[in-house]
């Protein structure tokens, strides 16, 4: 959908400028709900449409005898095209939040809408749930609400054949479920919303599976999700159909894997039956995926939707491999293979350019990753990865703690791993991480240099030399780091 | 950051894991006043590590829903008719034309050119008005199978099959797709007939089949009452 449509975004009235300032205002109105726990809310995902001159089609707000007229007009006109204006009339209004108050405090209107949903007449049907998609926009619960006697129709809707309409359907759905009102959801579970899905899951049309994604992915992001949808989801064949739906290959969609990785992230999350996940090969899944993302970084093909992809990706991977019992980590073969490494490294670059905010979460997935695998610290000394990762360190501290954290998992193996490090920039850039002053930083510098010291002995030596008892003493008074200073500084002068 | 050249190529390269270098602790790695073990990091959903990424999805959905709203330009070309015997709606554009051979011929009993919105209710129709031996056998046990998929529940009659996805399912009462079935005639796309309409009460919607595309030689006519033998159902009727 996202390719389909993408030529017709209308930028035409903005220039580049007030774009990115509208888009730094969107960002930092999410980041603000998001702190308020707010995030899901349906508010923030249907911005208000910008008042340009010219919109395509301008909200207009109608009266409550408009809409009257326009509902009867539709319902028994003459005329087939008459009838299809008026419910496009309707649309139009509904696009007014107002409007959609005076529609639903009108008898008998939802009944009407919902009887041209169910109507024969293929063009009215489609139009009744443009409709309706409009009031599933809807911030306040009265009107979801009020949407409520359509739902099993259009759950009913999503085992036919035409794709637009089901599409149109499952956007609908999806809008409907997010919000404050639980009474939505509580309706569409006993009515089978699971079920639905699972048959609609076959579709062969992407843009009806992209729509699936994201009415399933609003679903499983609700507060009652762990307890109330996610274990019948597991129960059911859903799960097997995502995967298949994010295997790599010819066949992969990359709108479609964006919203099913997002389902499996809360599905993960929610730790209802992460063994599950794992015997249906959640894991090989996603590291294929990983690489086959790099090799399209590689190629710069379609930057937007890998990198929508790289995020959901890498949270999965990361937060199962916490679920993966320590002795069975060895055997997936996967997790061995020296490719993944060089995927993820190929990817950071990628986000290094494109998006620096997503590399925090890639080196937290290098962390568990490595913490356990001698095999992957081996793989990134073999494979020349330390000089890279060493190049991220200036970037945040965030980045700083989580590069030295990584390299922690590799120093901490012993001397055969120590060795391969030294010489290097290795305790260069570690005098330079001790200037900082933000305490994790320099607490992890401290944790990796007394490893080093350790299986390294020419390490302390060169840090003596190199000023780095100076480096030290600047911390010296810091409580959180008084201990591990004074220790270290034992053993560079004593060895 | 610059990644060694030989990165690209092992990436395309065969499946295969390096020989582990031979791992060798000494017990006063970590020991305190250190702290390091290696740990795998869980992070839970709503932790303020996954700020950044969470913001970019929704920056990400509100553009696409956006887009989901505006309307599709459609495909248009010239004027063509629906192929399908008997039903003369005219279309200009693919789309329309493509969703409504889905409605209206996609599930359609060849019995009685009822149309349905799925494979699975028209199955259903099938069975319970078409079907001999199934009337044989709901006379003995419980035939009537719930309308909700995934559920097995089956029911000695309509209504008590109706009365369990009222309850249960919260389905509407009147829940277009299960009428009782009655005694009138097969639902007929219009042919040579003119086309009446019933409409039974204001808030039903209307029950029309489809009409000639040559301007109708009769008036339409709307009645409150049935029309005996000139009654065309909705053709989504599924019953009893």
């Amino acid at each position: 959908m996202w390719s389909r449509r993408q030529g017709r975004l209308s930028t035409l009235a903005c220039g580049v400028e007030e774009l990115r300032c509208r888009r730094r205002e969107r960002e930092a109105a999410l980041r603000k709900a998001r702190r308020e726990q707010q995030l899901v809310s349906k508010r923030l995902l249907r911005e208000d449409a910008p008042e340009e001159a010219g919109g395509q089609s301008a909200a207009v707000l109608l009266g409550e005898a408009e809409v009257q007229q326009f509902l009867r007009l539709a319902q028994r006109g003459t005329d087939e095209k008459e009838r299809e204006k008026a419910l496009v009339s309707l649309r139009r209004g509904l696009q007014h939040p107002e409007t959609q108050q005076t529609f639903i405090r009108l008898e008998g209107s939802m009944r009407t809408l919902v009887g041209l949903l169910t109507s024969n007449r293929a063009l009215l049907q489609l139009e009744a749930a443009r409709c309706l998609h409009e009031l599933s926009h809807s911030e306040q619960s009265a009107v979801a609400e009020a949407c409520l006697p359509a739902t099993s129709y259009l759950l009913t809707y999503l085992s036919g054949h035409s794709s637009e309409f089901i599409e149109l359907c499952l956007y609908t759905l999806g809008n409907l479920i997010v919000g404050e009102s639980e009474a939505v959801r509580k309706q569409l579970l006993p009515q089978g919303i699971v079920p639905a899905l699972v048959a609609c899951i076959q579709s062969p049309h992407v843009a009806v599976l992209e729509a699936l994604g994201y009415a399933l992915s609003q679903l499983l992001q609700s507060k009652e999700a762990p307890e109330k949808i996610i274990p019948s989801l597991l129960d059911s064949s859903l799960l097997q159909h995502m995967l298949r739906l994010m295997q790599p290959g010819p066949k992969l969609n990359l709108g479609v894997a964006v919203e099913f990785a997002w389902c499996l992230h809360y599905i993960i999350c929610s730790q209802v039956n992460n063994a599950m996940l794992l015997s249906h090969g959640a894991l090989p899944t996603l590291a294929m995926l990983l690489l086959d993302m790099a090799g399209a970084a590689q190629r710069m093909d379609d930057a937007g939707l890998e990198l929508q992809l790289a995020c959901p990706v890498f949270r999965c991977l990361s937060n199962l491999l916490t679920e993966v019992p320590v002795e069975a980590m060895g055997e997936q073969m996967e997790l061995r293979d020296e490719r993944i490494v060089a995927a993820l490294f190929i990817l950071l670059q990628f986000f290094l350019q494109k998006q620096p905010t997503l590399l925090s979460e890639g080196l937290w997935l290098l962390n568990n990753l490595t913490a356990n695998s001698p095999t992957l610290c081996t793989s990134l000394l073999s494979l020349d990865l330390i000089e890279p990762l060493l190049q991220l360190l200036p970037l945040s501290n965030v980045i700083s703690v989580l590069v030295l954290t990584v390299l922690c998992n590799i120093v901490e193996k012993g001397p055969a791993y120590c060795q391969r490090l030294w010489p290097g920039t290795l305790l260069s850039c570690l005098l330079n991480t001790l200037v900082l002053s933000d305490i994790e930083v320099v607490g992890q510098s401290l944790e990796l240099l007394q490893l080093l010291f350790l299986y390294q002995p020419e390490a302390a030596q060169a840090f003596l030399q190199q000023s780095g008892l100076q480096a030290l003493e600047r911390h010296q008074e810091e409580t959180q780091l008084r201990d591990r200073i004074l220790a270290l500084q034992q053993t560079a002068i004593h060895g | 950051m610059l990644l060694p050249t030989a990165l690209y190529s092992r990436l395309a390269g065969a499946p295969g894991a390096a020989e582990p270098l031979p791992v060798e602790r000494n017990p006063a790695a970590g020991a305190a006043p250190f702290l390091f073990t290696p740990r795998l990091v869980r992070f839970p959903r709503d932790h303020e590590f996954f700020e950044d990424g969470d913001v970019q999805r929704h920056l990400y959905l509100q553009d696409m829903l956006t887009q989901v709203s505006e309307t599709p330009e459609k495909s248009m070309v010239p004027e063509f008719t629906c192929q399908v015997a008997g039903c003369c709606q005219v279309f200009a554009a693919l789309e329309d034309y493509q969703h409504h051979y889905h409605m209206s011929h996609g599930n359609t009993c060849s019995l009685c050119s009822r149309a349905f919105p799925s494979g699975h209710l028209l199955d259903v129709h099938i069975l319970e008005w078409h079907d001999s031996l199934f009337q044989i056998l709901a006379q003995r046990q419980d035939m009537y199978q719930c309308l909700v998929e995934g559920c097995p529940e089956k029911f000695r009659t309509s209504q008590d099959r109706k009365d369990h996805m009222v309850r249960l399912h919260l389905y509407p009462a009147d829940f277009r797709f299960d009428k009782p079935k009655t005694n009138r005639g097969p639902a007929m796309p219009a042919a040579a007939d003119p086309p009446a309409r019933a409409l039974k009460d204001d808030s039903d919607a209307m029950e029309i089949c489809s009409e000639p595309a040559a301007p109708p030689p009769c008036r339409r006519t709307y009645s409150h009452s049935c029309l005996p033998g000139a009654i065309f159902h909705s053709c989504l009727d599924i019953g009893l």
